[in-house]
């Protein structure tokens, strides 16, 4: 059966104001691509510093995921399947980089993480120096992407419920087991969801970075930073950096998809 | 099966749409900072009487304190006058303005700037220079890194932060550092003075290097130390009426009155010296 011959149950009103919100998204994107100076194009985004943000982009922004799944599995596992007081203002405060302008969590990270932040004495003891470090900028990222990752992965575990789980443990799999064999795949296609919409916002991330990194060629300017500059003098440069910075997120969103399509159809085999 | 397939695809889109838009919006969220009102009907003054009505000033974003004092000075002088600001960065206020932003009166941090808008055909008559500024280290309160001179900076142990190049101050920094010989190991250049000036009141950084004025504007939040090579670098600020601008005797006034006893004893309050 192919799709269009389902019932498309969709009123005409609903679908014009889809296609107005569609556009409104679409529209500024369009813009851009009309304002880049084509003849300049290439020389524009391969100049040396162009291809230190780049990379030093996908770099940190690949490891702010990484930490983002190491950490926010677990985070999402305990806020889904455990219940103990004052879990919903935890809840709120872990999604809290989600509404927080980007400059406050740069601000906070720096009260924090600082030379004359929170953790300062530790800090000192181990010798350990952040500030100005491509270090800062993973954290920046993580900061903000983090709740991306335990938002939809916390949705994915409520959804699936506890059903396959409690089989599982009946049938004698310890905890461990049942995490790694039944929730983990069942969850699959939304953890890696999840990872591209942080690794997307980890790569647009800016405010953050600006205010707790700084910027500095190779070490902290990320794409979004180098844009920031690059428009002071340079606006051709500053639109033809921003494509690429889109042409990458939807290079990414697309691979992920297709992975994530194939994860589901394994998810569904096995439910 | 042909459900899912549907929704896959949909899901696809939205993702998408979404990642896009998460990654343009927070390059966005950094494009404009100003905000512009419209000039509104001014009421056109005859040459006689003194001018009335509106006009919308842009300046640069490090004379925000000293024009919104002498703003309200100008307008107590001048009843019936109504002065409407913007201020940002220089290079933003040109792209606003080039962009089709109305304005009577552009003051900007430094010469080259207000050339892009003479370039642009934007500048009604001859620039007029305003005002001068100079770089000053900035260090935390007490400078506790015990930052002495510009040759200090030159010290990989001593963390500095500057401005880029390609903004105003950062071609400043550069340009002393030719005139010294002392090559500054920043440990980041940022896109403006406020972010350099961050640096330093948190205490991340041990140095910065701003103008005097910004030095005098934050106030115990950061100790200043003047060092006799800024002269190697001095910022001319001029000002300008925008062609186009609906209220060029009002525009004027101001101009005058900026260059006139009054704001200029207003300027120097402020730390800037005299063009």
């Amino acid at each position: 059966m192919k799709a269009s011959q389902q019932y498309a149950g969709i009123p005409k009103w609903v679908l014009a104001i889809a296609i107005i919100g569609a556009l409104f998204v679409m529209l500024p994107l369009v813009a851009m691509v009309v304002r880049v100076n084509w003849a300049e194009f290439i020389p524009l985004i391969t100049s040396q510093s162009s291809i230190d943000a780049l990379l030093l982009s996908l770099r940190t922004s690949s490891i702010a995921t990484l930490l983002c799944i190491i950490v926010g599995v677990p985070m999402a596992l305990v806020l889904a399947r455990t219940s103990f007081p004052g879990q919903r203002i935890l809840r709120s405060l872990v999604l809290l980089p989600l509404v927080l302008p980007p400059v406050v969590g740069g601000i906070a990270l720096l009260y924090t993480f600082g030379r004359q932040g929170l953790l300062k004495a530790p800090m000192d003891f181990l010798g350990i120096q952040i500030a100005f470090s491509t270090t800062a900028v993973i954290l920046a990222q993580t900061f903000v992407a983090l709740p991306f990752l335990v938002l939809s992965l916390e949705g994915a575990l409520r959804t699936v419920g506890t059903r396959y789980e409690a089989i599982g443990a009946t049938l004698g799999a310890g905890p461990t087991t049942v995490l790694r064999r039944i929730t983990l795949p069942l969850v699959l296609p939304a953890l890696i969801s999840g990872a591209v919409l942080s690794f997307a916002r980890a790569l647009g991330e800016f405010g953050a970075t600006l205010t707790f990194a700084g910027s500095l060629q190779g070490v902290t300017r990320t794409l979004p930073l180098e844009i920031y500059l690059q428009r002071e003098t340079d606006p051709d440069a500053a639109v033809a950096l921003s494509l690429v910075l889109i042409a990458v997120a939807i290079i990414v969103v697309g691979l992920a998809n297709q992975i994530g399509s194939n994860s589901r159809l394994y998810g569904e085999r096995i439910s | 099966m042909s459900t899912d397939t549907a929704r896959r695809w949909v899901q696809s889109l939205a993702a998408l749409v979404i990642a896009a838009a998460v990654v343009t919006g927070a390059a966005a969220c950094s494009s404009s900072s100003g905000t512009t009102e419209s000039a509104g009907n001014a009421p056109t003054a005859s040459a006689t009487t003194a001018p009335t009505g509106t006009i919308v000033v842009f300046a640069a974003a490090s004379l925000k304190s000293t024009f919104t004092a002498l703003g309200t000075q100008f307008q107590a002088a001048n009843p019936g006058t109504t002065l409407t600001f913007n201020f940002a960065g220089s290079s933003d206020l040109v792209t606003q303005l080039t962009g089709g932003a109305p304005a009577d009166v552009f003051a900007s941090a430094d010469t080259a700037t207000m050339g892009k808008l003479t370039t642009a055909n934007l500048v009604s008559g001859t620039p007029v220079n305003f005002a001068t500024n100079v770089l000053e280290i900035a260090t935390p309160p007490g400078n506790p890194a015990n930052v002495k001179s510009f040759q200090d900076l030159g010290n990989a142990s001593i963390k500095t932060v500057i401005c880029a190049p390609a903004v105003p101050c950062g071609a400043a920094t550069a340009t002393v550092e030719t005139a010294t010989g002392v090559t500054i190991p920043a440990v980041s250049q940022e896109s403006s003075v406020t972010d350099v000036l961050g640096k330093v009141s948190s205490g991340e950084a041990d140095a910065g290097l701003v103008y005097v004025t910004d030095v005098k504007g934050a106030g115990t939040t950061v100790t200043g130390v003047p060092f006799p090579e800024s002269s190697q670098a001095v910022n001319t600020y001029p000002i300008a009426t925008v062609s186009g601008a609906k209220n060029v005797p009002l525009a004027q006034a101001f101009i005058d009155y900026v260059t006139g006893t009054d704001g200029q004893a207003i300027l120097a309050t402020a730390g800037f010296g005299k063009p």
